[in-house]
């Protein structure tokens, strides 16, 4: 007589992935869907999908699901939460359309203090589009769009978007954290909720930002992706908690 | 109820209370900054949200995003406003959301300027945006009609499940006119908004809100069906006014504040004997061609007149098919003809249609 050891969580469709093998973005979509399904969630939940490879997503998260313009992510999240607030709406972003073309909207969001959740990938690339470089690319990585590496003559140093966002007073929680390994993954889990629970408590606007990889685009096994994240996107990405301010009494 | 004199951009905002607006988003910019203004301080009373985006692409994507949890919601901006608008509008059509636009327009292009002009037109008309779809647009002349307007936007826009934009110039919302905020305006049967992602809560089946088709059929389909949705508001929503049709030698087409010194005009030269009438379009899209297939055989040529350097007159030839000569007259640049203009511009054309 066997018995059920592991089941797919509820918050997450019976859809396949769109992703490419080893893409961690499967992992992080688990991730957040457990997470809503632990904090019972699910049924107040409204998701926003991005521009760039989780453009589908809708088809994977469990809940009401919007899907956004490039970048606009927290805007489409500040409207909705603003007009039915005891819902639980969280963006799901990759570099480009947060770190890029929608910089404006984050900064803003946070600033405001919006009472949103935000799933920031980095993955230093464009992924979508066919491994462009991305504002989070790192120096002397090479893309389709710097073919010889990057250069901090021709576009600066990567972005830091905790670290820029964790100096905003609106931001309640920021972490950054990585899923190159089970230990990582799992401590990302309890960052997401903590993500997800600030929210749930009207303490003001979470983000997390993931250390993700791109196999395909990096030119690498899946393996070595993990890898190459963990020796040169963390040295320079560092992981941990930027800003909490949700234990704070106030009054 | 009593008329209240009232400025034009505080009478819009007042106008969309009534309407049954709860959300409201935008971005200052001249000349409709009373409008987000009048709304900050009353918007509470109604049990709405207002909020100052950063951008008006926020403000547009803010819209959308409320729009997508079931809850009526505008915006208001001017000429260039409206351009950053487009993408946000553009995701509204696709992702059928309803949503009031209000475009106080100035002159462009680029920064332009500040004064009252009709040179968004095609703008509003033929959308900014990317892909098959169009606006619901309405270019009312007064402050009574704007107002009657925009109460009614609010259900057309969720009838139709189509932003509806307000395309009014620059002196309309700056001037100030009596109008009753109150007066009945035609109702429409509304259903339920069964595609509202605002939770689940456990009671239904989950939602998706969306403008994107990866397989071309689908999108085809998609398509189709948006342009079967345009065709029927070709059919129900073409607005006109008609002044002096039965006798009219020649009709001059105008709308908004470009309409009312026409009227003008007309007054002058009917009482020197000259027959001239207006074809006045409400809804410049649909744009109103029925209007141009009923005109008196006494017609001989029409005469568009506009705040821009011609650009509805694109619409009064697809209007006319072929069977009067058109003229134009126009200023632009926020510059704003005398009656006398219109006079000449008449008596020129009339003098070449003698010929």
């Amino acid at each position: 007589m066997s018995k059920i050891v592991f089941e797919r969580t509820k918050a997450l469709t019976d859809n396949e992935f769109s992703y490419c093998a080893g893409c961690t973005h499967g992992i992080i979509h688990r991730l957040v869907a457990e997470v809503l399904e632990e904090l019972n969630l699910i049924d107040q939940a409204i998701g926003i999908s991005p521009v760039g490879c989780a453009v589908t997503n809708y088809n994977n998260f469990n809940c009401d699901m919007v899907q956004a313009a490039h970048g606009r992510g927290p805007a489409v999240a500040t409207g909705i939460k603003r007009v039915i607030p005891n819902r639980i709406v969280f963006t799901y972003q990759g570099d480009g359309d947060l770190a890029s073309i929608g910089t404006a909207e984050i900064v803003h969001a946070a600033h405001r203090g919006e009472k949103i959740t935000v799933i920031f990938v980095n993955n230093a690339i464009y992924g979508m589009t066919g491994g462009q470089m991305a504002p989070t690319t790192l120096i002397g990585q090479k893309t389709s769009t710097s073919p010889f590496g990057r250069t901090i003559e021709q576009s600066g140093m990567p972005i830091r978007m905790s670290e820029l966002l964790a100096t905003i007073p609106g931001a309640a929680y920021i972490e950054r954290v990585s899923v190159h390994n089970p230990a990582h993954v799992r401590k990302a889990k309890q960052a997401v909720k903590r993500a997800f629970q600030t929210q749930f408590d009207q303490k003001g606007f979470s983000l997390i930002e993931f250390i993700s990889t791109c196999p395909v685009n990096w030119g690498m096994t899946p393996n070595k992706a993990l890898k190459w994240a963990e020796e040169n996107m963390i040295p320079y990405y560092p992981l941990g908690v930027f800003r909490d301010d949700t234990k704070e009494v106030k009054g | 109820m009593a008329k209240l004199m009232m400025k034009g951009n505080e009478a819009m905002a007042l106008a969309a209370l009534k309407g049954g607006c709860k959300a409201f988003f935008g971005y200052p910019i001249t000349p409709q900054s009373e409008l987000p203004e009048y709304l900050s301080r009353y918007m509470k009373e109604y049990g709405g949200v207002f909020l100052q985006a950063e951008s008006e692409i926020a403000a547009i994507n803010m819209v959308y995003g409320a729009s997508a949890a079931g809850v009526r919601v505008m915006t208001s901006s001017s000429s260039p406003g409206i351009a950053l608008k487009q993408e946000g509008i553009s995701y509204m059509a696709g992702s059928e959301l309803p949503g009031v636009i209000i475009n106080v327009m100035r002159g462009g292009p680029g920064l332009g300027g500040i004064q009252p002009s009709q040179s968004d037109y095609k703008q509003v008309t033929r959308g900014g945006g990317n892909g098959d779809y169009y606006c619901l647009a309405f270019a009312p002349e007064s402050l009574q009609e704007t107002v009657d307007i925009i109460k009614e936007a609010f259900d057309l826009s969720d009838l139709y499940r189509n932003p509806v934009m307000i395309a009014v110039d620059g002196l309309i919302g700056q001037m100030m006119e009596p109008v009753d905020v109150d007066k009945e305006i035609k109702k429409h049967k509304i259903s339920e908004k069964d595609w509202a992602t605002d939770g689940t809560m456990g009671q239904r089946e989950r939602r998706i809100v969306n403008s994107l088709y990866l397989n071309t059929p689908e999108l085809e389909e998609h398509c189709i069906k948006l342009h079967t949705k345009y065709q029927k508001m070709k059919e129900n929503e073409q607005r006109y006014e008609i002044v002096h049709g039965d006798d009219a030698e020649i009709m001059i087409v105008a709308y908004g504040t470009m309409a009312r010194i026409c009227r003008s005009a007309i007054e002058i030269l009917r009482e020197q004997g000259i027959l001239v009438g207006l074809i006045r379009p409400i809804s410049i899209w649909p744009y109103p061609e029925i209007a141009f297939d009923q005109l008196s055989p006494t017609v001989k040529g029409l005469l568009t007149c506009e705040l821009s350097m011609g650009q509805m007159i694109d619409d009064v030839k697809i209007a006319n098919k072929g069977r009067l000569p058109i003229s134009f007259f126009g200023r632009s640049g926020g510059m704003i003809p005398e009656t006398e203009e219109i006079v000449e511009a008449v008596m020129k054309m009339r003098g070449g249609l003698v010929k």
